[in-house]
């Protein structure tokens, strides 16, 4: 005869001291699992909604501006700077992790219509409605002595807006002609004119650096080459183009903010008709800036909320609003992908996560592991309609909700009306017309 | 100006493809940057097919790999087939459905790899040549194990109040007793220290645990009451009357009841809250117990029948005639494979529970069973008057003769298999016994789901995670991965919502006259114009179910054939 039984040694199950953690043996066999998909499914709902409740994306504010804010700027190399510039001609520098603002002086008369640090962040460029860009050194000057621009430069034309080149000491004003400057010297070094309207913005392209972006009041996006003596292509839209921006990922894609409420990413190889066209706004967009990875952008719009969009999808995955702030004049997506920076017309800057409900500070790897599984659980179960419900349910201001509803009614009869017209003609007489096709213009060379 | 270099422009000097076998020296890793941009575009697919697969040599040829996994201990863990690629559309999703059936086999890949760790063996009872496993007793079976284990083996002699029932808790630590007459003891039956054992003065039928070793429901002459661990009475439950079996759902926390009265019932402990409770309108009920797979109640009736009861509906989900002769036991396995059924007929029957098909064994026994039992590891005990036997491998082969049999001086009111141990506890009218069964218990327990030496610390945490992970009672079905599948509605879903809607009605148009000036209305005209409004509204609600209506009309007249006699039948009534 020969017998055993199940015998356990408490010493294998049990810590020995009360400083240790409590040992945990597993048995992976599905025998000792039951319910696994209902219980996921649980996980799932639970990890949805407790984004919901740690989905708090506001971190604070800097106030200190006396006139709205015009215009922000990151420095390229350091995450703590930014610095800032408002409609009453003064231009702000602020330490981001302690919300202090650091620098304060009045730089133009007049709005200050650009700022932008030069790629060795150095020294930071402005520019403004007195037809000037000054030059100002990034280090604050010693004790008794006065604010002094490194250099100014006077324009002969109206300056609206300014973008620098990636590397070289290079950058490119706008304003009634596209012009570029080197940073030593006084005058343009290139020209580019198409047509009598002016420009309101322009963008250098990060990757492919000599391309260059800009949109007109004649409703059109333009495209330069800096190595070229005139622009390269236009494309019309239906409404004007209030800004500008290059994915920094993938050289030939660019979005563009409308005034349609709408923002068109647009594939260089192919203007005739946007890659996406992304909506969700109720007002038109005043700005747009693309995260570092290239995946994602946030728009800030005249309808008082900043929205996050993934590049592929054509609505927002987030939107973000207070009470008290107004008109979003421009954003910034933080250099490590974490933050989002706005100016506002009510001469705040406020400062936002990127992912609402993400923990700041640094996590322990339990809390990792737990946070990467609820991740995958929450993608796995996506498609459930309670879990799609929490996850896509946004809180609007009622301002928000109610024009919602209206261009909801107010596109729901343009369809209704076509779907009608489409019925009552011969067959291909009206054909659909997809979203994409309906924005474009016309694309000139 | 010369064309700028960056880092996916390849140069000669570093390609990986280079001809020249690599020496020991240099490490070459097998780097390929994507040449191509990322948009979508058709020229994509060019580049795409030129995949070459570069094969580096083994650098150490001593190693060949990883050790291959049985293909038995593979499909233990597998999680089926996986998708059929073929249907998915595009080939975005095919690529995406491709990587995640990838992860789901890599995982099983890991958790069967992971089997090495485990570092308990199950237990096992071999007979020398000329001898059976039958013949051996607990007496001797007891002198030739360790001494804990023979501690294991113990007679509670309790005279006075019988006939007991017992229950154990999941992680297989405590021990519930209920006499009869009113007695009811908790304690922890491993270390022997009681908890509580008091009176309650009245019949008790059944007993059963809750989620946790500090409380416990009791279900007494007319109503169940709740008692913790300390013997304090919590709840008495007056909205359930005269039970008669109970059993615990411990991942949706709901403690259900079977009723003298024909009654079912799932209350919720977590929140308080009766979820469901009706008639099963099957006469009285006095066998219950609860699948584990699917959390589903499997009711054994005096016609032979087996009903399988969800709280989401007042109709069983199933109904199997296991027998013609009056039911006695029943039970599924914890696995939720085989449903072993008894009858008063001497039949025990084993069945595939998943299949509802069966039976998959049949045996005809000495005497009816009163009880059975499925063990962790599919050992199945009766209980037969005063005997017990347990049957190994049952399920799947014939046997013959029973693994090991024990003989009491009383009847058998209860047994159950403890989870995680060799032991197999028996209540009977006058004691309460622990027997050594060995090999019935799964040796490795996994401690984030049961736990025996669970500290108080940790039997806290383990009560809220499983409460933040309560199964809601919607999803009890006969199939419990449901909810992971896609859902595409049946033919008689399709049938039902077709016919659903030659039924409905026109929607009621809700007309407001618009106030118009003095004299040119009148509430006659506004009478008439609100019915030709809605007259005209339902005129567009036929005209838009018309297309699939008399498609249905047609049919019916073709199945209809008319022949000259037909007016000699009886004619129709009209309803």
């Amino acid at each position: 005869m020969k017998v055993k039984v199940i015998s356990r040694n408490p010493d294998d199950y049990l810590r020995e001291t009360k400083h240790d953690i409590h040992k945990v043996p597993r048995n992976y066999d599905p025998g000792l699992h039951p319910f696994e998909a209902a219980r996921e499914y649980t996980r799932a709902l639970n990890a949805v909604k407790l984004e919901k409740v740690f989905a708090k994306p506001f971190v604070g504010n800097l106030d200190g501006h006396r006139d709205g804010v015009s215009c922000i700027s990151n420095h390229p190399k350091r995450l703590s700077v930014l610095i800032s510039g408002a409609y009453d001609g003064e231009v702000r520098v602020w330490d981001l992790p302690q919300k202090l603002c650091l620098r304060n002086f009045v730089a133009h008369e007049g709005v200050v219509r650009g700022v932008i640090y030069n790629p060795s962040g150095n020294h930071f460029l402005t520019l403004g409605d007195d037809k000037t860009i000054k030059t100002w050194k990034t280090a604050a000057p010693q004790f008794g002595e006065e604010e002094e621009p490194v250099n100014t430069v006077i324009s002969k034309t109206v300056l609206t807006g300014i973008s620098h080149h990636v590397k070289d000491p290079v950058f490119a004003t706008c304003g009634e002609i596209c012009q570029v400057w080197e940073e030593t010297r006084n005058e343009p070094v290139r020209t580019f004119e198409w047509g009598v309207d002016s420009l309101h913005d322009i963008a250098f392209n990060p990757v492919e650096p000599n391309l260059l972006a800009s949109c007109a009041s004649d409703r059109s996006i333009i495209l330069y080459d800096t190595r070229d003596s005139g622009p390269l292509r236009k494309v019309v839209l239906k409404l004007r183009t209030n800004k500008i921006c290059w994915n920094p990922m993938e050289a030939f894609i660019f979005t563009a903010a409308n005034e349609d409420y709408n923002l068109y990413t647009f594939d260089t190889r192919n203007l005739k008709k946007p890659a996406n066209v992304h909506m969700d706004h109720i007002g038109a967009v005043t700005y747009v800036d693309y995260a570092p990875t290239g995946r994602e952008f946030v728009s800030g719009s005249y309808d008082k909320t900043i929205r996050i969009f993934e590049t592929s999808k054509g609505h927002s995955r987030e939107v973000y609003h207070t009470k008290r702030m107004q008109r979003i004049t421009c954003v910034q997506w933080s250099l490590d992908n974490k933050y989002i920076l706005n100016g506002s017309d009510e001469m705040n800057i406020r400062i936002w996560k990127a992912r609402a409900s993400e923990k700041l500070g640094p996590l322990k790897p339990r809390e990792k592991a737990a946070l990467n599984y609820s991740e995958a659980l929450k993608e796995k179960y996506a498609a459930h309609p309670k879990i799609r419900r929490i996850a896509r349910h946004r809180h609007v201001p009622k301002h928000v909700y109610n024009a919602q509803k209206e261009l909801r009614t107010i596109r729901d009869k343009g369809k209704r009306k076509d779907a009608n017209r489409r019925a009552h003609s011969k067959p291909g007489e009206v054909p659909h017309q997809p979203e994409r096709e309906k924005h474009v213009l016309k694309e000139d060379h | 100006m010369g064309k700028v270099q960056r880092y996916f422009n390849k140069t000669e000097d570093i390609s990986p493809s280079s001809k020249t076998s690599p020496s020991k020296d240099t490490i070459i890793y097998n780097i390929k940057p994507k040449l191509k941009p990322w948009g979508r575009r058709q020229s994509d697919k060019v580049i795409n097919k030129k995949k070459k697969v570069v094969k580096l040599p083994n650098p150490n040829p001593k190693f060949k790999g990883k050790v291959p996994i049985p293909k038995k201990r593979l499909k233990k863990y597998a999680r089926g087939e996986g998708i059929n690629k073929t249907g998915i559309k595009t080939k975005i999703h095919q690529k995406k459905f491709e990587k995640k059936e990838k992860v789901i086999k890599f995982a099983a890949q890991q958790a069967a790899r992971a089997e090495v760790l485990l570092i308990e063996e199950e237990g096992f009872l071999e007979a020398d040549a000329g001898e059976t496993t039958t013949q051996f007793t607990q007496k001797q079976i007891r002198e030739n194990v360790d001494i804990t284990a023979a501690s294991k083996c113990f007679d509670l002699r309790l005279e006075d109040f019988g006939p007991y029932r017992m229950k154990y808790t999941r992680n297989g630590r405590h021990l519930l007793l209920g006499g009869k007459r009113g007695h009811v003891a908790a304690f922890d039956w491993v270390t022997k220290k009681l908890h509580c054992e008091i009176n309650v003065m009245e019949s008790v039928h059944d007993v059963c645990w809750l989620h946790l070793e500090t409380m416990f429901a009791a279900a007494q002459k007319e109503w169940v009451y709740m008692y913790d661990n300390q013997g304090i009475e919590l709840h008495c439950i007056k909205k359930v009357y005269r039970v008669t079996r109970m059993e615990f759902l411990p991942y949706h926390f709901l403690l259900a009841a079977c009723s003298d009265m024909g009654y079912l019932s799932w209350l919720d402990i977590s929140i308080g809250q009766m979820v469901s409770q009706f008639n099963s309108r099957l006469g009285r009920l006095t066998m219950l117990t609860q699948n584990p797979w699917n959390a589903v109640l499997c009711v054994g009736h005096v016609k032979g029948v087996v009903s399988m009861w969800s709280p989401n509906s007042k109709d069983p989900l199933a109904k199997m005639l296991c027998h013609k002769a009056p039911l006695t036991a029943l039970h599924v396995d914890p696995r939720g494979q085989y449903l072993a059924t008894a009858a008063s007929n001497r039949e025990l029957k084993i069945w595939d529970v998943r299949k509802l098909e069966g039976p998959v064994q049949e045996y005809k026994l000495i005497t009816a069973a009163n009880n059975l039992n499925f063990s962790q590891k599919n050992m199945l005990a009766l209980g037969m008057g005063n005997v017990v036997e347990v049957y190994r491998d049952c399920c799947t082969t014939a046997t013959k003769r029973p693994y090991l049999r024990h003989r009491f001086t009383t009847s058998i009111g209860n047994l159950n298999f403890c989870p995680y141990e060799d032991v197999l506890g028996v209540a009977t009218a006058k004691s309460v016994t622990s027997l050594l069964v060995p090999g019935s218990g799964e040796p490795n327990f996994d401690a984030l789901e049961a736990n025996p030496f669970q500290t108080k610390s940790q039997r806290k945490e383990a009560e809220v995670k499983s409460l933040l992970e309560k199964i809601q009672p919607e999803l009890i079905t006969l199939e419990p991965n449901v909810i992971a599948e896609v859902d595409i509605p049946t033919l008689k879903d399709k049938i039902d919502a077709k016919q659903k809607l030659l039924h409905v009605k026109p929607p009621k148009i809700n007309y407001t006259p618009r106030n118009k000036a003095k004299g040119k209305g009148g509430s006659a005209k506004i009478a008439k114009n609100k019915k030709i409004v809605q007259e005209q509204a339902k005129k567009e609600f036929v005209k838009s179910t018309k297309d699939f209506i008399p498609k249905l009309n047609i049919q019916k007249e073709q199945q209809k054939e008319s022949g000259v006699l037909d007016r000699f039948l009886p004619k129709k009534r009209k309803t």
